[in-house]
C-alpha cells in the first residue's frame, strides 16, 4: 500500500526549461527530513523542447529501485499528457496547470485530478518570460511541498544555501515557493493521503551520482592521467575528476597542477594516451560508453597482449550504435569480457551503486598495477547520471596504492638479466620496468609476437607460451576481484542471479516475493572472471533466474560460456526498455511462472 | 618489431659524448630493412643526434606505429625504452607516455601511411595539443610492408612498380602541420645528414611536438622513373630553405654540423662553421632562441626567408611545391611555443614520481566534502 513515506511521483516537463534544479531541490527536501528517497532523471538526448521526466520514490524502508507504480503525475508538458495520464495508478493523482481548462487528454474517471494555475500565477507575480518559465518550476515544487508535506523550513535552507550569493535569485524563489505552497492550500485537501513525515533515516547517508562517486575514487586511487571523448552518459565522470583535481591537486603558491586531463580527438586517442601514460608508470583512466568501447577494442587488445596497467570506466548506455544515448541498459557485458580481436579476456567489475562505484574505482587501479592489464569499471547511465541514497562515503589514510610488480633501478642491479615476461611467480604477472628509471630494465613494448624477453618472435611455442601466461593470469584474476554478495533465506529454492544497477530492484523482489511465500536467494556478481562461487551458487538453486538489463542475456551466456552452467538451468529475465528495473518485473517472472519451466 | 642483436665491439678509441658514451651505445639491433632503404639513414642520424646532444639513453622513448618506418625503432637506442604501437596511434601512445613522465625524450618515428591515412587525425591533434616529443616522419609515398601500395603522400602521377598512376591528390604533411599550429617545422632529405643531424637536435630540443618530414625513398617499391619521392628525383628538386646548426647552451657539445655531421670530438661548441664556409654574416643568420635554453641557428640560402613568420613559412613551400620542389632545412619555429605541459600548467615533477601523500586529499577532506551530497 502507497501511503505515509511510501510513494512515488514524476513529473513531466519539457527539457531545457529549468525544471532539473526544482527537481533536485525537492528530492534533497525529502532526503534532509530523514526520509529515504531516491531520483529518477529521465531525460531526452536533445538539449531543449523534447519532453523531460523526474521520477521521485520514498520508501521508509529504503527500497529505492524505481518504483514500479506512479502514485501522482505532475504533467505540465501538453506533448506528454497522455502518457502521462496513463501511467498514473488508479485512484492515484494528477496535477495540472489549471490556468487553462482541463485538456481532453488529460481527462481519466478512476483518478483525483488537482489543478493549480501555475502559469497564471507566474505571470501575474513575475516579469519577463525567461523568469516565468524558470519560476514556474518553483512554483509546483511550492504546490508539492503542501500537498506532500515537505517542510517549508527546510525548503527555506536549500534555497539558502543555493542562492546564498545572489540575493535577488534567492528573493524570486522564496517568493516562488510560498506562492506555489499558498495556492496549493488554498485550492486544494492538503495534504494528500500519502505524505511526508519526519524520520531519521539518512544522517548517515549521502545523496550522489555515481559519476561524480567514480571521479572520486579516481582521485584518491592517485590516478594522475585522465583522458576521455565527450560522450552521454561518462561525460561527468571526467568534468567531476577535473573539479576534484583543480580543488585538492593544485599547488596553492605555485599553480602547478598533479595531474593531466587530456580531451582528446577521439575515444581511440583516450585509449592510447591512457595505455601510453600507463605504461609510462602513471595511473591513468578514460571514461566512455558503449560506442567508445567499440572504438577502443584494438587498444584493448594491445594493452592486454604487452601486459600495460589501464583502468576503463564503462558508463553503458543502450545500445546499438547511437542506440538510445540518454536510457540505461547493460548491453556491453560481453563486449567488455572479450574486447578486441584475438584471443583476449578482461577483468569488469560491476558497480552496483555510486557508493561502490567510489570503491571500485580505487580497486580498478590496483587491479590494473597487480594484473598489469585493462580493468573495466562497468557501471550504466542510471548509476552514473542519478541521484541515490547511499552511505556517507569514508577513506582509510592507511590505505597505500598496490602498484604490483615494478622494478627499481636497485632490484634491476641485483638481476643478471631483465626479462619483461618472465613469469617468476606462477601468477601469470610478470615484473616490469617503467622507462626513465634506468639500469638494465629497457625493453621493447609491441603488438606484435614477443617471447618472455620481450623480444620479436614469430616462434609457435614462444607464442603459445606467452598467451597461456596470459590465460593464468586471468585465472589468477578471480583471486582478486571482488566476491558475489550473496543473500540468502532459510529454505529457499530459488535463486536469483544479478549484476550492477539490478541490485536494488532483485532485493525489492526478494522481500515481495516473500509476502507471497516465494521465498528466494539473491546473488549479485560483483566482477569477472568469476570465481567457482558463482558457479556453487547456481548448482545449488533448482532453479535460478538472471536478471540483467540487455535483449540477449548477456550476463547468462557469460556464465555458460566460462563455468560450463548448461543453459537451461539458468532463466532469463530481461528488461532492455532504458529505464531502471523495476522489483514488479522480476516479481510477476518469478511469481508468474510455473515451477521449474524455463521461461 | 623484427631486429637481429648487433655484436658490440666498442673500439677503446671511439670518441665519447658528455657522458662519456660512445656512438655504438646510441645503436640499436641490425635492421631488417631492405639493404639501401632510407630509413637506415634515418636511423643513422638519430643515432648520430642524439649521441651529440648527450641525450640519457634510459629516459629516451621510442614511439612508433606500424609499418617499414615503425620498425626501425628498433636500430637505435639499445637501452631505451620503446613502445611499437597500433598502426597511426603512435601520437596518442606518446601523448600519455609525455603527460604521465614529462623527465622522458619522447622520440616517436612514423610514416607516411602511418601517419597521413590511418593516422592522421591523431597526427594533427598531437600537433595541436604540442605534445613534448620530436615526430619523425619517414616519407616515402608507399606502403612497404603490404608491399607497394600507394600512400596518402604520393603525388599525382606517381606510378607504382606495376604502372599503377596516382591520380589523388597527396598531403604535404609540412604544410598541413603548419595549418594546424605546428610550432616546429623541419623537412629534410634521408640522405642528407649533413642536414638532417642539425634538425632533428634542434627538433629534439624543441619545447612542444617538432615535427620532421623526411623524404626516405623505399628502394624495393617506389624509387624508380616515375617515383616523385625516388632518390633520383628527390635530389634533383631538392631546395634547401633554411640551415640549421644547433649549439645547446647549457652543456655545449662539439658539432661540425653542416659539413657532414660527425663531430670533431674536442668536446667544445664552435660558433661558426667547421665545414671551412666563411659565416655569412647577419643577413643570412637568426638565431633562435628555444625554451629550453637552446638556440637554433638558422641559415637561409634566401636572406629574405624567416622561419618565424607561419604566413610566409607556408607560402615558401607550397612556392617551391607548385614549381615541383621540395622545401627542405628548418622551416618554421613558433619561439614562444607553449608545450602541452605549458597549457595543462603540470608540476614540473613528473607525475610518475610524485607520491600518493601528493595525489590523495585523505579522510578529513573527504568528509568534510560529504556534506556537499546531504
Amino acid at each position: 500500500m502507497n501511503g505515509v513515506n511510501d510513494f512515488a511521483f514524476k513529473i513531466g516537463t519539457v527539457n531545457g526549461t529549468g525544471s532539473a534544479s526544482a527537481n533536485g531541490l525537492l528530492m534533497r527536501s525529502i532526503f534532509r527530513m530523514g526520509i529515504p528517497v531516491t531520483g529518477k532523471n529521465l531525460f531526452p538526448s536533445n538539449i531543449q523542447g523534447l519532453p523531460t521526466w523526474y521520477e521521485i520514490r520514498v520508501n521508509a524502508d529504503g527500497h529505492l529501485a524505481r518504483a514500479a507504480e506512479i502514485d501522482m503525475a505532475v504533467a505540465l508538458n501538453p506533448a506528454t499528457y497522455a502518457k502521462d495520464v496513463a501511467e498514473i495508478r488508479p485512484d492515484g493523482y494528477l496535477l495540472y496547470d489549471s490556468s487553462w481548462p482541463l485538456p481532453q487528454a488529460l481527462n481519466r474517471e478512476d483518478i483525483t485530478i488537482l489543478g493549480v494555475p501555475f502559469g497564471r500565477l507566474c505571470v501575474e507575480a513575475f516579469t519577463g518570460d525567461r523568469e516565468r518559465t524558470l519560476l514556474r518550476n518553483i512554483v509546483y515544487t511550492g504546490a508539492l511541498a503542501a500537498l506532500i508535506g515537505i517542510d517549508m523550513e527546510v525548503i527555506d535552507s536549500l534555497l539558502n544555501e543555493t542562492f546564498g550569493k545572489k540575493p535577488k535569485l534567492l528573493d524570486a524563489n522564496h517568493k516562488a515557493i510560498r506562492i506555489g505552497y499558498d495556492a496549493a492550500v488554498e485550492l486544494l485537501d492538503c495534504p494528500l493521503p500519502f505524505r511526508l513525515e519526519p524520520m531519521d533515516a539518512t544522517s548517515d547517508s549521502i545523496l550522489i551520482d555515481g559519476n561524480t562517486a567514480a571521479a572520486l575514487g579516481a582521485l584518491y586511487a592517485g590516478a594522475t592521467v585522465g583522458a576521455w571523448y565527450p560522450i552521454t552518459p561518462s561525460t561527468s565522470l571526467m568534468e567531476a575528476f577535473t573539479a576534484f583535481c583543480h580543488k585538492y591537486r593544485v599547488d596553492e603558491e605555485t599553480g602547478e597542477r598533479k595531474f593531466a586531463i587530456l580531451q582528446a580527438e577521439d575515444e581511440l586517442a583516450a585509449a592510447g594516451i591512457t595505455i601510453g601514460a600507463g605504461w609510462a608508470g602513471a595511473r591513468a583512466f578514460t571514461n566512455t560508453s558503449g560506442p567508445g568501447i567499440s572504438l577502443m577494442q584494438e587498444f584493448l587488445g594491445l594493452a592486454y597482449y604487452a601486459d600495460i596497467p589501464s583502468v576503463f570506466f564503462n558508463i553503458q548506455r543502450c545500445g546499438p550504435s547511437t542506440g538510445m544515448p540518454t536510457r540505461t541498459q547493460q548491453p556491453d557485458i560481453l563486449s567488455m569480457a572479450y574486447a578486441s580481436h584475438g584471443d583476449t579476456k578482461h577483468p569488469i567489475l560491476f558497480p552496483a551503486d555510486p557508493g561502490e562505484a567510489f570503491e571500485m574505482a580505487v580497486q580498478a587501479f590496483d587491479l590494473a598495477d597487480q594484473l598489469q592489464t585493462p580493468i573495466f569499471v562497468a557501471s550504466d547511465l542510471d548509476i552514473g547520471m542519478n541521484d541515490w541514497m547511499v552511505k556517507r562515503l569514508t577513506w582509510d589514510d592507511s590505505y597505500t596504492p598496490n602498484r604490483g610488480k615494478v622494478l627499481t633501478a636497485e632490484d634491476l642491479e641485483k638481476i643478471e638479466r631483465f626479462s619483461r615476461y618472465r613469469d617468476v611467480d606462477g601468477d601469470g604477472v610478470a615484473a616490469r620496468t617503467l622507462p626513465g628509471v634506468g639500469g638494465k630494465g629497457a625493453y621493447f613494448v609491441r603488438g606484435s609476437g614477443h617471447d618472455q624477453h620481450a623480444d620479436y618472435t614469430e616462434d609457435s611455442a614462444a607464442y603459445c607460451e606467452l598467451v597461456d601466461r596470459l590465460r593464468r593470469k586471468f585465472s589468477h584474476a578471480a583471486t582478486l576481484v571482488p566476491e558475489p554478495l550473496v543473500l540468502t533465506q532459510e529454505g529457499a529454492e530459488i535463486g536469483l542471479v544479478t549484476i550492477g544497477g539490478c541490485d536494488l530492484a532483485v532485493r525489492e523482489a526478494q522481500a515481495l516475493l516473500r509476502e507471497q511465500g516465494i521465498l528466494v536467494d539473491v546473488m549479485r556478481i560483483k566482477a569477472f572472471p568469476f570465481q567457482e562461487e558463482v558457479k556453487e551458487f547456481i548448482e545449488s538453486h533448482e532453479t535460478s533466474y538472471v536478471i540483467e538489463q540487455n535483449r540477449d542475456g548477456q550476463l547468462r551466456s557469460l556464465l555458460m560460456i566460462e563455468l560450463g552452467i548448461p543453459k537451461d538451468s539458468m532463466i532469463p529475465i530481461l528488461d532492455y526498455g532504458g529505464m531502471p528495473l523495476t522489483a514488479r518485473v522480476v516479481v510477476e517472472a518469478v511469481a508468474g511462472a510455473p515451477a521449474g519451466v524455463p521461461a | 618489431m623484427t631486429s637481429i642483436a648487433k655484436p658490440v665491439v666498442a673500439h677503446p678509441r671511439l670518441k665519447t659524448n658528455a657522458l662519456g658514451l660512445t656512438l655504438r651505445d646510441y645503436e640499436g639491433g641490425m635492421s631488417t630493412l631492405c639493404a639501401g632503404c632510407g630509413h637506415d639513414s634515418v636511423t643513422a642520424a638519430i643515432v648520430q643526434a642524439t649521441w651529440e646532444l648527450g641525450i640519457e639513453p634510459h629516459r629516451a622513448a621510442k614511439m612508433s606505429g606500424i609499418g617499414c618506418s615503425s620498425k626501425t625503432t628498433a636500430y637505435f637506442l639499445k637501452q631505451s625504452h620503446g613502445f611499437n604501437s597500433v598502426h597511426g596511434r603512435m601520437p596518442s601512445v606518446s601523448s600519455g607516455a609525455a603527460a604521465a613522465n614529462r623527465g622522458l625524450s619522447v622520440i616517436g618515428i612514423s610514416g607516411d601511411g602511418d601517419s597521413l591515412s590511418i593516422g592522421l587525425g591523431q597526427l594533427s591533434h598531437a600537433i595541436r595539443r604540442n605534445v613534448n616529443m620530436i615526430y619523425i616522419l619517414e616519407n616515402n609515398g608507399v606502403y612497404g610492408l603490404t608491399k607497394g601500395q600507394f600512400s596518402a603522400s604520393a603525388d599525382i602521377g606517381s606510378k607504382l612498380k606495376k604502372g599503377e598512376v596516382n591520380e589523388q591528390p597527396p598531403i604535404d604533411p609540412v604544410l598541413l602541420a603548419l595549418s594546424v599550429g605546428a610550432t616546429f617545422v623541419g623537412r629534410s632529405f634521408s640522405g642528407d645528414k649533413r642536414q638532417l643531424v642539425p634538425i632533428i637536435k634542434a627538433a629534439i630540443s624543441h619545447r612542444g611536438l617538432a615535427l620532421v618530414d623526411v623524404i626516405s625513398p623505399c628502394v624495393t617499391f617506389n624509387n624508380h622513373e616515375g617515383s616523385t619521392k625516388s632518390y633520383k628525383y628527390t635530389r634533383d628538386h631538392d631546395v634547401e630553405a633554411v640551415e640549421a646548426d644547433y649549439i645547446p647552451v647549457c652543456e655545449p657539445i662539439e658539432i661540425t654540423g653542416l659539413s657532414n655531421g660527425s663531430s670533431n670530438g674536442n668536446g667544445h661548441a664552435t660558433n661558426g662553421h667547421a665545414d671551412g664556409r666563411p659565416a655569412n654574416g647577419d643577413g643570412d643568420l637568426r638565431v633562435v632562441q628555444l625554451h629550453d635554453g637552446g638556440t637554433v641557428r638558422l641559415r637561409s640560402t634566401d636572406p629574405s626567408y624567416d622561419p618565424t613568420d607561419r604566413a610566409n613559412a607556408y607560402q615558401h613551400i607550397s612556392g617551391c611545391q607548385s614549381r615541383g620542389e621540395i622545401a627542405t632545412g628548418l622551416l618554421f619555429v613558433d619561439e614562444s611555443s607553449r608545450s602541452m605541459h605549458d597549457v595543462l600548467k603540470t608540476t614540473s615533477t613528473p607525475l610518475v614520481d610524485l607520491g600518493h601523500e601528493d595525489l590523495c586529499p585523505g579522510s578529513a577532506a573527504l568528509e568534510k566534502l560529504m556534506s556537499r551530497f546531504c
